[in-house]
């Protein structure tokens, strides 16, 4: 029964709620818009990588193995704590924000890349002999199938971004996680965090349901 | 009068593999082309130097309609002018057969939606697979996706067809669907060079065969000529190896 009332303290958990689900929408705030940002971000990233040229592609590649190579913590700290001293002051929200782009884009980068690699010469070449620009090719003939091998992929690596915005809480963000910590010492009950850890848990189980759904139906044919 | 296709020393290597040995061609508007020979020949390289799939040696040339095929702007223009018929078809599999036809004159001639269905359904009536212009090209089987590829290199309206051994990848009782095809269109006033395996096909619709061997032509002439009086001994023992059996 103690157990109980320490971690499942239900009047502690009513009470706290109006404050997690505040941290929930700036959660999911700063997921989605990193989230749409990486894709941006790691379509051009990939394409540039593909035909750019030489020099182009080797800065980006440069781009692409520092920013999956560097811990998110410590960016996300270079970006809040460091950036100011040369004048760059972001706001919470924008560092989180920022990091978790920059991180993202990398890796949808990779992804998009083994995505249009994956597509038979042939298709490039049957765009190319009737005349079609490069713009067009991309457009209309290559990026269409290449999403449908990409998307189980893109997909883990948005789980990855959800996940990761709960570091934002150490840059005084009032995210999920913050939101929690702050309801566990004003209530002096950790009841909170279980519950913030629930909502965690019902945000993205479905989406990982998701994912192997997807991995599943693609692996099985064309 | 001027040749439609103009081919001056071309010259192409793989590193230090070279595949094609400096090869002089002109080939008339309207003339259909035969291009046999053994397998590594250089003859599927040729075609493909002509709407530049293949990069070749900048001190050759190559002219469609007098436009040089060199990188850059012009050459979308003579890839407009070419069409291409492959081995493996290359059909998009992501759309019907008739968005496949559609796509190209939509994009690179800014025909409209209703114009290009139009035409579309024709063509594809012309090749005798209207009935399945609404399926995806997994659905239809070899002979049928070949038909559907050159009903979408005719759809930009072009003045050359190069066709890569359009029916070395199909069913053999699929071949003949094709080759009508293609007997249809030789002397509709489109040119058409054709690397192909098939020698009675060449016999009966080719201006000309061309035999090439080693990245060289070693005889060109009509058919006749070629089959039944070749001057070549390489001619003559590759002819004997392919029709004697």
């Amino acid at each position: 029964m103690d157990l109980f009332s320490t971690f499942f303290n239900m009047p502690v958990l009513l009470n706290s709620l109006p404050q997690l689900l505040s941290g929930l929408l700036v959660t999911v705030q700063i997921g989605i818009t990193s989230i749409i940002c990486g894709l941006i971000g790691g379509l051009f990233l990939a394409i540039t990588r593909l035909y750019a040229p030489t020099i182009v592609q080797v800065l980006v590649r440069g781009y692409i193995d520092i920013f999956r190579s560097i811990p998110l913590l410590v960016l996300l700290i270079v970006v809040y704590y460091a950036l100011p001293f040369v004048g760059i002051r972001l706001s919470p929200f924008l560092s989180a924000v920022t990091a978790l782009t920059l991180v993202s884009a990398a890796y949808t980068a990779e992804i998009f890349r083994a995505g249009i690699e994956a597509i038979p010469h042939g298709q490039f070449e049957a765009s190319a002999a009737l005349g079609l620009s490069n713009r067009h090719t991309m457009v209309d003939v290559i990026l269409p199938q290449a999403i449908r091998i990409v998307i189980p992929p893109l997909t883990n690596n948005c789980i990855n971004v959800m996940k990761d915005t709960a570091l934002a809480s150490v840059v005084a963000m009032p995210d999920l996680l913050k939101q929690a910590t702050q309801a566990q010492a004003l209530s002096a009950n950790p009841t909170p965090l279980i519950g913030a850890a629930l909502i965690y848990l019902i945000l993205l189980w479905p989406m990982v349901y998701v994912v192997a759904r997807l991995e599943k139906r693609y692996s099985r044919g064309r | 009068m001027s040749a439609q296709i103009n081919i001056h020393n071309l010259k192409k290597s793989y590193g230090d593999f070279q595949v094609l040995h400096g090869i002089d061609l002109e080939i008339a508007q309207g003339e259909v082309v035969c291009v046999i020979g053994p397998s590594g020949s250089g003859k599927s390289t040729l075609i493909r130097c002509i709407n530049r799939l293949e990069a070749f040696d900048d001190e050759s040339e190559i002219a469609v309609d007098g436009i040089a095929v060199v990188p850059g702007r012009a050459l979308a223009a003579v890839r407009a002018e070419v069409g291409m018929v492959f081995q493996s078809f290359n059909l998009f599999p992501h759309m019907t057969v008739l968005r496949n036809v559609m796509l190209a004159p939509m994009r690179v001639r800014h025909s409209s939606v209703k114009d290009a269905e139009a035409r579309a359904r024709v063509l594809l009536d012309r090749v005798g697979i209207s009935e399945q212009a609404d399926k995806y090209p997994e659905n239809l089987s070899g002979g049928q996706q070949q038909r559907v590829a050159i009903a979408r290199a005719l759809a930009m309206e072009p003045k050359v067809l190069l066709f890569d051994e359009p029916t070395s990848a199909l069913d053999p009782e699929m071949v003949g669907e094709v080759l009508d095809v293609m007997k249809k269109l030789a002397g509709t006033g489109v040119t058409m060079v054709i690397v192909t395996h098939e020698m009675g096909f060449a016999r009966q619709v080719a201006d000309r065969v061309i035999f090439m061997d080693g990245g060289n032509v070693i005889e060109a002439g009509p058919p006749a000529e070629i089959f039944d009086n070749p001057k070549e001994e390489r001619t003559r023992s590759f002819l004997h190896a392919v029709l004697d059996h």
